[in-house]
């Protein structure tokens, strides 16, 4: 039986201060009672022989000081089993449901120990989400860490959404289940989702955790991290591929700094803790394939950029962790198209590895650069045309300026329930719409390639 | 000294202990679980530790120990082909006693203490010897002979010595005190290795890049910084040092950096080929991984281990390279650990000793004159990533101030696919005029004279490009056009070099001078003849031109350079005067 303190000494914020305690262990769970009979989690801040801080996950309303502290000798744990699939939790990982309890088989420590970079094996195995922009030009990789930079506004749930509900591998065909863990967004969002979830048979294969806007802000702080235990123990102990879609990171990050500024911690860029760089990479890394097991986990974060501003704290410092980016367009999603996707500051850093012959199609690679390089001309003479006029362009560069309006109608543009097979949908696309081009300005496609793909010589060819 | 004390307070990595009284940067063990961590600040009779591994559990009553000594690499055969965390334990030793994850708890010794390696005295019985002198050799990996070093600091005569097959805890032989001599010593990795002197940098560290041999050349033992943005191709640029470079050792310190970059540079490297021996790139190199999830008070600790482990190689009389990706992550780690201890901030929530670290560590760089006399050289090669892509933030300013060479990968050139993505006109290198000696009498005679050239078109090609996008460069007078022209041979032809082609990848030091040489001789004959009355329309369309880019990519370009040269006259002066 644990010893139950009624020395608190200071509450400020989110923590409680608490005084003449036996030794307690750093990172504890703590179970605070509260005069009314309520009961409250917290886990150990900062511990010394003299006090001990508390974070408490709910809100510190209604605590007193004289409110009852019990450590409970361990430190936070999520009870996993094969059964939390097709279940919802709240952000602490309890079923909010109405179904029964879940049975653990196991009980985890939701810190996760970093991944020795030796037992690591290489993503390299191409994801199909059916979205031209991702698949053709900046494909997912299972193992692979890809976060949505968008803003406040845009449709980055819809795209969150038929990512989880299309991803799929091509050649065996198995299908990801979805760990989603929501912090901190709206309970209209959040009915969105679930209804989504439900319509298409989502729920089934996934977990679902919760945690909205009007619960504790602390409590987000360890929802990324309940859900990514979830993720590991289903993918590296039962063989599943695993999508986790942790949506929004700014608000996560938002709970950090509160936090830091409560411990009167000193501040770093933006009044973000000096520590969000560690923080957030120890949700991140969370992501990989282990050399010798089956499963994998694949992360698409969320996040809102703050004013649109790729170099705002959250979305810098997630750049250089994760593996690339996808940035959700502001100025697209304007000119109604769907999904607002623009690919120009959009970026897979593993997609070499999972696209080719053996896996998409062998002229991937070389499409891709050139539908790239092609779309940024015509964007540049988007600018060029505001000053001198259309008539003033070479019949080239008319043709890239109108390739460039194409790309983002017919490329670009997409359902919400089309899935797009990579080969024969999208691909097949980018070849029919570059060979509106002039031959002259492809140059990143070699002739090989050329006489095998383009429209105009295939068929020849096969004559 | 072994005092044993008490945890008074944790905080996360920061843990205060009393009942201890170490010295600054003595190594103690922390709980009963024994993690290891170091003593960063002492207070009354209270030590702050910052500590390497997972507090969580740790409470305040739970011994703690010190050792006595401060964070210490071991050195001595067997740290070639080597996969280290940030204190050197290794990590497919972590891998096999705690599983796939990092557990915390364990230490492993950096060397394996169970082989047995060839030991092959050179020294004798009666030698007087001191600190840094060679005792004899271990053939280490089939293309590094590890010369075996009297420790520094211990000095005497040789009593006995014997060849044969050791482990590097054996006594190979003693002095005449009565010190025992090992394969390998134990050293501090905050403390700088001695050595005789610094030599001035003028010998270049070749890369066989045209780009970084020509117009930004690094000295041995000089510095250098890559600000490396998102997708600018920083890995490839490392990774082609990593091969080319004359350097004989490479220490690749991953500091904080993605685990899946690490994995792809760990299974990478063991299969990629030294193109100088043959062999396999891992037998000349150490791998260093900390990625950002793990504990960051080790990777701060990782950038130490990795020069300590550069200046041993050249205390044996190597040519080493360290590369750092990436020192930002490094900068951070101190800004984490210096806002637990409630420090004063500087810019930015940086320690103020952010710039003086930094200068301290790239101070450890140089090309040195040993203790035994020979010459070796540290290089050391650091990544930046600057916040936001912004250039004026404190790490990149400290960093800026003190290295010699910046090589400013630029996304604007990597987008439009021209790799090297070195920005020429941003880049700069304090080297040029040391080396110059070295290059007119190695390379060319006027190889100084060509590159200020070459520059300097480069340069005025900048400033008619605004004129241009304006007017369309027809409008231009012909002499510019011309130098427009020349400017693209520059960079289409001599600039850009194909890290993945067999012959492109390296350009020997002598054909670079040759083929900058030809573009430049062009330059002269066609401004000649645009003064005696050809157009620049058939001086700009000579097919000669096409060839000449083409013919880098052949094995027997060096031959094709003369042909090319006589062609280039042969059409220029055929061509009708207008």
């Amino acid at each position: 039986m644990q010893k139950e303190y009624k020395t608190i000494n200071e509450i400020s914020g989110p923590l409680v201060f608490v005084e003449k305690t036996e030794p307690i262990g750093f990172g504890e769970l703590v179970q605070i009672s509260m005069p009314d009979g309520s009961i409250k989690r917290g886990q150990v801040l900062d511990t010394s022989k003299e006090i001990v801080v508390v974070q408490v996950f709910e809100g510190t309303t209604g605590i007193d000081r004289a409110s009852g502290v019990k450590f409970l000798g361990e430190t936070i744990k999520l009870s996993v089993s094969k059964e939390m699939l097709g279940r919802i939790l709240n952000g602490a990982g309890e079923p909010i449901d109405g179904g029964a309890p879940i049975v653990p088989e196991k009980r985890v420590d939701i810190i996760g120990a970093a991944i020795n970079p030796y037992s690591r094996d290489s993503p390299q195995e191409f994801i199909q989400t059916g979205i031209s922009t991702i698949d053709g030009l900046n494909t997912l990789v299972m193992g692979q860490k890809l976060p949505i930079f968008s803003g406040s506004g845009l449709p980055h749930n819809d795209i969150a959404l038929q990512i989880a509900r299309q991803a799929k591998t091509l050649g065996s065909d198995r299908e990801f289940a979805v760990v989603f863990a929501a912090m901190g967004i709206t309970n209209e969002e959040a009915q969105y989702f679930m209804s989504d979830f439900e319509r298409t048979g989502a729920l089934s294969r996934a977990v679902v955790l919760m945690n909205l806007a009007s619960d504790p802000a602390v409590e987000r702080l360890i929802t990324p991290r309940m859900a990514l235990t979830a993720a590991e123990y289903l993918a590296f102990e039962h063989g599943y591929d695993i999508l986790v879609i942790l949506t929004d990171m700014t608000n996560y990050c938002e709970a950090l700094r509160e936090i830091g500024a409560a411990r009167e911690e000193v501040p770093g860029r933006r009044g973000y803790p000096g520590y969000m760089y560690t923080d957030l990479a120890q949700n991140y890394e969370r992501a990989g394939l282990i050399k010798g097991k089956a499963g994998s986990v694949t992360q698409v974060p969320i996040l809102t950029m703050p004013g649109d501003d790729i170099t705002h704290p959250i979305p810098d410092l997630t750049g250089y962790i994760t593996e690339g980016q996808i940035v959700v367009s502001r100025e697209l999603h304007r000119k109604g198209i769907y999904p607002p996707i623009f690919v120009l500051p959009s970026l897979s850093r593993l997609m070499n590895a999972g696209i080719g012959e053996g896996q998409t199609r062998e002229d991937h690679k070389q499409l891709s650069d050139q539908l790239y390089a092609a779309y940024a001309e015509g964007v540049d003479l988007r600018g060029l045309v505001a000053i001198v006029g259309k008539e003033a362009l070479s019949e080239r560069d008319q043709r890239l300026l109108e390739f460039g309006d194409d790309f983002e109608n017919r490329f670009v543009r997409q359902g919400r329930e089309e899935d797009r097979h990579i080969g024969e949908d999208t691909l097949e696309l980018g070849w029919n719409m570059i060979s509106a081009l002039p031959e002259s300005a492809l140059t990143r496609i070699d002739k090989k390639i050329m006489d095998k793909y383009h429209p105009a010589y295939r068929d020849k060819n096969k004559k | 000294m072994e005092i044993k004390g008490e945890i008074f307070r944790v905080s996360g990595p920061v843990v205060t202990a009393e009942g201890i009284s170490p010295r600054m940067y003595d190594v103690v063990l922390v709980g009963h679980e024994k993690l290891m961590g170091e003593v960063i600040r002492l207070e009354g009779d209270k030590s702050t530790i910052q500590v390497y591994e997972d507090t969580s559990g740790i409470m305040p009553g739970e011994p703690v120990e010190n050792t006595g000594g401060s964070l210490s690499v071991e050195l001595g055969p067997g740290l070639l082909r080597s996969i280290y965390d940030g204190i050197q334990r290794p990590l497919p030793v972590l891998q096999d006693s705690m599983g796939d994850y990092i557990l915390r708890g364990v230490s492993a010794p950096g060397l394996d203490h169970s082989v047995k390696w060839d030991f092959n005295a050179s020294a004798k019985v009666g030698d007087e010897v001191s600190g840094g002198d060679i005792l004899g050799t271990v053939q280490e990996t089939p293309t590094i002979v590890h010369k075996i070093l009297v420790p520094p600091k211990i000095s005497g005569k040789i009593k006995t010595i014997k060849k044969g097959k050791y482990t590097v805890d054996d006594t190979i032989g003693t002095l005449e005190d009565g010190t025992k001599l090992q394969l390998m010593h134990k050293w501090p990795v905050r403390v700088p290795r001695p050595f005789s002197r610094k030599h001035p940098p003028d010998i270049p560290l070749i890369t066989g890049t045209r780009t970084l041999d020509g117009l930004f050349p690094i000295a041995k033992g000089g510095t250098a910084a890559i600000p490396g943005g998102f997708g600018t191709g920083k890995t490839v640029t490392q990774q082609t040092l990593a091969k080319w470079s004359d350097a004989q050792v490479v220490v690749y310190v991953g500091c904080g950096e993605r685990g899946n970059e690490m994995t792809e540079v760990l299974t990478e490297f063991p299969h990629l080929k030294d193109p100088k021996t043959g062999g396999p790139l891992m037998d000349r190199t150490v791998l260093i991984a900390n990625t950002s999830n793990m504990p960051v008070a080790a990777r701060e600790a990782s950038v130490y281990t990795g020069i300590t482990l550069a200046e041993y190689y050249r205390d044996q009389g190597y040519d080493v390279s360290l590369m750092a990706d990436s020192t930002s992550r490094w900068a951070e780690a101190m800004r984490e650990i210096s806002s637990r201890l409630e420090e004063m901030p500087g810019e930015e929530g940086y320690p103020a000793y952010l710039a003086s670290r930094l200068s301290e560590f790239y101070e450890r760089a140089g090309r040195v004159e040993t203790m035994a006399g020979d010459d070796g050289s540290v290089t050391v090669i650091g990544a930046v990533s600057p916040a936001g892509g912004d250039f004026s933030e404190p790490v990149t300013q400290n960093t800026l101030r003190i290295v010699k060479v910046f090589w400013a990968l630029d996304s604007k050139l990597a987008q439009k696919r021209h790799f090297p993505a070195i920005n020429w006109l941003t880049s700069y290198s304090l080297y040029n005029r040391v080396l110059g000696d070295w290059y007119s009498e190695n390379a060319s005679k006027n190889w100084g004279e060509n590159i200020a050239t070459a520059m300097s078109v480069l340069q005025e090609e900048a400033e008619l490009q605004e004129i241009v996008q304006l007017v369309g460069s027809d409008a231009l007078p012909d002499d510019q056009q011309l130098t427009l022209e020349v400017a693209r041979l520059l960079r289409e032809f001599y600039l850009q070099q194909n890290a993945f082609h067999d012959v492109d990848t390296y350009c020997k030091i002598n054909v670079q001078a040759e083929f900058l040489d030809v573009i430049l001789h062009y330059k002269n004959l066609a401004e000649a003849s645009l003064a005696s009355g050809k157009t620049v329309e058939a001086l700009t369309s000579i097919p000669v031109l096409e060839d000449l880019g083409r013919s880098k990519y052949e094995e027997n370009f060096s031959d094709l350079l003369p042909k090319l040269r006589k062609q280039i006259e042969k059409e220029i002066s055929e061509l009708k005067e207008d």
